[in-house]
């Protein structure tokens, strides 16, 4: 029998605020356990709270860029449970009348496009962090991050294999950050993901026993995860077994979901209308502010690049994977007009050099303006190709500009009519055995002599120069 | 009866309420009296009524994004039953 | 007259004239403390030294000429505001040693006014009761009558006043708890417009129907208070920007003219006929004085308690979940966390707030929500809109404050429900967020107080003000006080 899953994925993205989403504390990650904390977020007796305007902002960015109807009224809603790291004892959520509802992002499947549904986004607090002591019965609690906005983006069971789930986490990653709304950090826990799954016989209407996925920090985890999964409910129902519903766990050691514990309690969150914060309106006049603020999607990005700039979309897709790769590469076309080989250049050595010292383009030693010049040298000919690859090398290792780097190691190329004819004669009459073969019909000699004119410039002759000079000679003395 | 002892034994647990069987009892009569009285709200039509979660209409309450002090530590720590250097220290979780 | 017995505008004026100091009147009231405070239990924590102290500096204050509206005077404080530095326990074993390090918006305002803090006043567990009785620290004896007690939930608050143990004082008021031991003990209390005086830094108990107001000794005196009380809390979502008028101004203006709507719901279950006839004889002043009574009805009075024994212990019961033995406060041993969370709210907490706890954690849990909490929701707006209703026909509603006057401590301990009866009169201002005050009207025959209790619409504590001082001039010939 074929299956196929029925995936659903619940994403948490740490908004990039100043301060919390009801207090006035810093909500840095990495700062001393317990110092980012005031009665507010401590939930010390008697405080109230009161609504970041930043984090409905930055909300709405997100629902602008995921297609989503943003609801004119949401409220807040309190989810109570115990845990120690819930100060209140219930989170500051929303519940029946969320942000944003109904939207989608368009994933690439198969040459084809594919719209994965988001059900909703809302607004919520983050709890604080529990750390268990390995050798006493005990845990610590560290509060500072009780309180940072989230906003919850949840998925319609839309996604129908792991490599789906993949890109569809990449590409909300890939807005959130180009939003400038949150920093993407999976390993800090700024964006992190829960997974629904369950699988059905191909052609079944009805959908499985779902379980629920977490502890998947990384890109890579949750297909690995979502692999594991499907296969193993893949596994017991072919065995005549049944699904059971519950929360598993990855474990990227072993690569295998566990589950989470032996009796899972009923959840019963007792949710309500927070009667400590009031209805946020938003409407469509402050609507439009947001939207006139938001950057470029990175889709839209992709289009224009490929449409304007005349590259491959292979091309389009990585250089617009990073907004700030994508405004470097733009600095650069706009100073040398050449975009194909800005693109090559860009995504060849200079990306290359990056990733072997793990660093982004904003920490790449070469400014725009030097790549760009360096391009328009080699379009000049000043330089050729091949010099151009250890010019860029040396640029990045000292920062340095072409000219400079030029100068420095006397690299200019030999473009100089009458020098060329000159060493290309001499070298002929050096080898009037080769030169006799060569006109003789032995056409690979040409190479030959390319080779010891290069040898004699130390590389710097222009190769196409090199080529029509030395033709010219041979051909005229078989005359 | 509209509650059982069960219940109020489920419900006791989601309060995270330690009852003991006396406890239970009375609780189970009392909480049964109240709600019984309680009630009389299904003499009532409410369909189409907006429920009122708010005593006046006030919306969009707002603070800047601007950081404000936070109390410190030491101050965060000061009324912690049990406190560990920079911690609070509570029982381990059994799940 | 003792300086102790004084209002706050005789003391202003005293001080203002140089005839007393700060110090004099903090002394006065401590020394009252020290006399009858062994019989009343007011307080939960007395504030000698700290009063004493702010009292000097104050009296320093005066002679550079700095007098400010509250400058030398007396005031308790209902242990459920936080006061920085100092414990507050909201009448709970669970908080018997939380030390906030913050105060409420109302003690910053009452200091900056010039308050002296002498105290902070008994109240029951988390506000939770209507006769002091469910204080951890014991309770409040009515001065009026030792035996009784003093109302509740902020019984001593109340009792302070009318004992003479501090000059003013701030309550709060969920379902009544200022205005029903304002009337049970023979003195003025004023719960405001919900969001009308801020919220921030007082423990909550249910945050859609809290309000904090004062109990004074007489209406001109709450008008002050609430001067000093009233305006927009940026720290408090739910405070409301509107413009706060002097209140000082409406007292005593004259209400010829004004219609005084008297709800025909509010007379027919089981009231005290001594309540039931001075409340009679508070009609005929109000018309004496010039107003005409019309009746009007609010017809879903019946169903206000029902909606507030949900919603309050909804709201409740997840306002207290914070009570878990992590951050502050009581915790009880336990090797595993689960372990100490029940043990801990099972000793810290008392068995009105369990019981209201459960009430409140069952009425919204799966499958009851809708049945409970959501259509007690819907009946708030419906009582909501009979009054709007109700004050297209008149100025303001008169009715009793409570429907019986002070009962026998114990005497309803065992059966919550007749206790929560006790507020049957106070509750609906709470569900619908009006304002409401409550003014002596009489004595029954064996010398206990009864109270009158006027409710305006939104925002109208003004309209209060004067028609309480009004009635307060008109009905009171002879002041008495209670022997002690």
């Amino acid at each position: 029998m074929e299956f196929e899953a029925i995936i659903g994925l619940e994403v948490h993205a740490q908004l990039l605020t100043d301060t919390k989403i009801f207090c006035g504390c810093s909500s840095k990650f990495g700062a001393a356990p317990n110092s980012h904390t005031c009665p507010v977020c401590l939930g010390m007796p008697g405080v109230l709270p009161v609504l970041n305007k930043k984090v409905v902002e930055y909300a709405v960015k997100m629902a602008l860029a995921t297609n989503c109807t943003i609801n004119p009224t949401c409220e807040f809603a309190r989810k109570n449970y115990f845990y120690p790291d819930l100060p209140k004892g219930y989170q500051i959520s929303q519940y029946v009348y969320p942000l944003a509802e109904h939207g989608y992002v368009e994933l690439e499947v198969n040459g084809g496009k594919k719209k994965i549904g988001i059900t909703r986004i809302h607004m919520e607090e983050d709890a604080g962090k529990l750390l268990h002591d390995e050798y006493n019965p005990v845990s610590y609690v560290d509060l500072n991050r009780t309180g940072v906005p989230l906003i919850e983006i949840v998925s319609e069971p839309d996604i129908r294999s792991a490599e789906e789930a993949a890109n569809y986490l990449k590409s909300l990653h890939e807005v959130l950050v180009y939003l400038e709304i949150c920093d993407g950090n999976m390993e800090e826990g700024s964006f992190r993901c829960d997974a629904n799954v369950s699988i059905r016989p191909k052609g079944q209407k009805e959908f499985g026993t779902r379980a629920e996925l977490k502890n998947m920090n990384s890109f890579r985890n949750v297909q690995r995860a979502l692999e594991y999964e499907i296969k193993r409910q893949q596994y017991i129902v072919e065995n005549g077994g049944t699904v059971v519903q519950e929360t598993r766990l990855w474990d990227d050691a072993q690569g295998a979901t566990h589950s989470m514990r032996g009796k899972e309690e009923a959840h019963d969150y007792r949710y309500f209308p927070d009667p400590d914060l009031v209805p946020v309106i938003v409407d469509t006049a402050w609507i439009d502010r947001i939207r006139a603020d938001m950057p470029e999607l990175p889709q839209d990005k992709r289009e224009r690049f490929i449409r304007y700039y005349q590259i491959p979309a292979y091309d389009a897709g990585v250089l617009t994977a990073d907004k700030a790769l994508a405004q470097y590469y733009e600095e650069v076309v706009a100073i040398c007009a050449q975009p194909k080989q800005a693109a090559n250049w860009l995504m060849g050595d200079v990306m290359k050099f990056l990733n072997e010292d793990r660093r982004t383009i904003r920490e790449c030693p070469i400014i725009a303006a030097s790549l760009a010049e360096m391009i328009n040298l080699v379009e000049a000919g000043t330089i050729s190709g091949k010099m151009a690859k250890d010019i860029v090398e040396e640029m990045y290792r000292s920062g340095k500009g072409p000219k400079e780097v030029i100068a420095e190691k006397g690299m200019v190329q030999i473009t100089d009519r009458d020098t060329l004819i000159h060493t290309a004669s001499v070298t002929v009459d050096e080898h009037p055995q080769q030169a006799a073969d060569y006109r003789a019909g032995k056409e690979k000699l040409f190479g030959f002599f390319v080779g010891q004119i290069m040898k004699k410039t130390q590389g710097k002759a222009n190769p196409q120069l090199v080529n029509e000079i030395l033709k010219e000679i041979l051909d005229k003395k078989n005359d | 009866m509209k509650l059982t002892a069960q219940e109020v034994e489920y419900v006791a647990h989601l309060a995270r309420l330690e009852i003991t069987p006396q406890e239970k009892e009375k609780f189970t009569a009392q909480l049964n009296d109240i709600l019984l009285y309680i009630d009389k709200l299904n003499e009532l039509d409410t369909k189409g009524v907006e429920p009122m979660s708010h005593a006046i209409g006030v919306t969009n309450a707002f603070r800047e994004d601007k950081v404000a002090a936070s109390i410190g530590t030491e101050t965060t720590l000061a009324n912690a039953p049990d406190a560990r250097g920079e911690f609070f220290r509570v029982p381990k979780v059994i799940e | 007259m003792e300086l102790y017995q004084s209002t706050i505008h005789e003391l202003h004026d005293k001080i203002k004239e140089g005839k007393t100091t700060a110090t004099e009147i903090t002394k006065a009231v401590l020394q009252r403390i020290d006399t009858v405070e062994g019989k009343v239990h007011s307080y939960i924590r007395v504030m000698k030294d700290e009063a004493l102290a702010a009292a000097a500096a104050t009296d320093k204050e005066i002679t550079k000429g700095n007098i400010k509206l509250l400058s030398g005077i007396p005031i308790a404080l209902k242990d459920i505001v936080c006061t920085k530095g100092i414990t507050t326990t909201c009448g709970s074993y669970i908080l018997h040693n939380f030390v906030p390090p913050y105060d409420a918006t109302v003690v910053e305002k009452l200091r900056a006014a010039g308050a002296i803090f002498v105290g902070k006043a008994n109240m029951d567990e988390f506000a939770m009761g209507s006769s002091t009785e469910t204080s951890y620290f014991g309770p409040t004896r009515n001065p009026w009558d030792l035996e009784c007690i003093p109302g509740g939930s902020s019984g001593g608050s109340a009792a302070a006043v009318a004992a003479d143990e501090c000059v003013a004082s701030i309550g709060s008021d969920t379902g009544g708890s200022i205005r029903q031991p304002a009337a049970l003990c023979g003195i003025v209390g004023m719960k405001p417009t919900y969001g009308r005086v801020s919220r921030f830094g007082l423990i909550a108990f249910a945050s859609s129907l809290d309000q904090i107001g004062p109990f004074t000794k007489d209406v001109e005196d709450c008008a002050i208070m609430m001067n000093v009380l009233a305006g927009y809390d940026p720290k408090e979502s739910t405070s409301v920007n509107v413009e706060v008028p002097d209140y000082r101004q409406f007292v005593g203006r004259d209400i010829k003219g004004w219609k005084v709507g008297i709800p025909k719901e509010y007379f027919v279950e089981g009231i005290d006929p001594e309540v039931k006839a001075a409340i009679e004889e508070a009609i005929k002043t109000m018309e004496k004085c010039g107003a005409k009574s019309v009746e009007i009805s609010l017809p879903h009075t019946q169903y206000c308690l029902a909606v507030y024994y949900i919603i309050a212990p909804a709201e409740a019961s997840s306002n207290l979940a914070r009570y878990d033995g992590v951050k502050y406060g009581f915790r009880a041993p336990a090797a595993e966390l689960l372990d100490m969370y029940k043990k801990t709210r099972m000793q810290g907490f008392g068995a009105e707030v369990k019981r209201r706890i459960m009430i409140g954690t069952y009425a919204l849990s799966a499958g009851y929500y809708d049945a409970y909490y959501k259509k007690a929701s819907q009946v708030r707006a419906l009582i909501k809109r009979d009054f709007e209703e109700a004050f297209k026909k008149c100025d303001v509603i008169l009715t009793p404050t409570t429907p019986t006057p002070a009962f026998k401590i114990g005497e309803k301990t065992d059966n919550p429900l007749q206790m929560y009866l006790s507020d049957i009169f106070t509750i609906s201002a709470n569900l619908a967020g009006i304002p409401g005050i409550s003014v002596l009207c009489g004595f029954t025959k064996i010398g206990l107080p009864v109270g009158a209790q006027f409710l305006a619409g939104h925002f109208q504590e003004g309209k209060l003000i004067q028609v309480a001082s009004v009635f307060e001039k008109e009905a009171q010939s002879e002041k008495r006080r209670p022997k002690l």
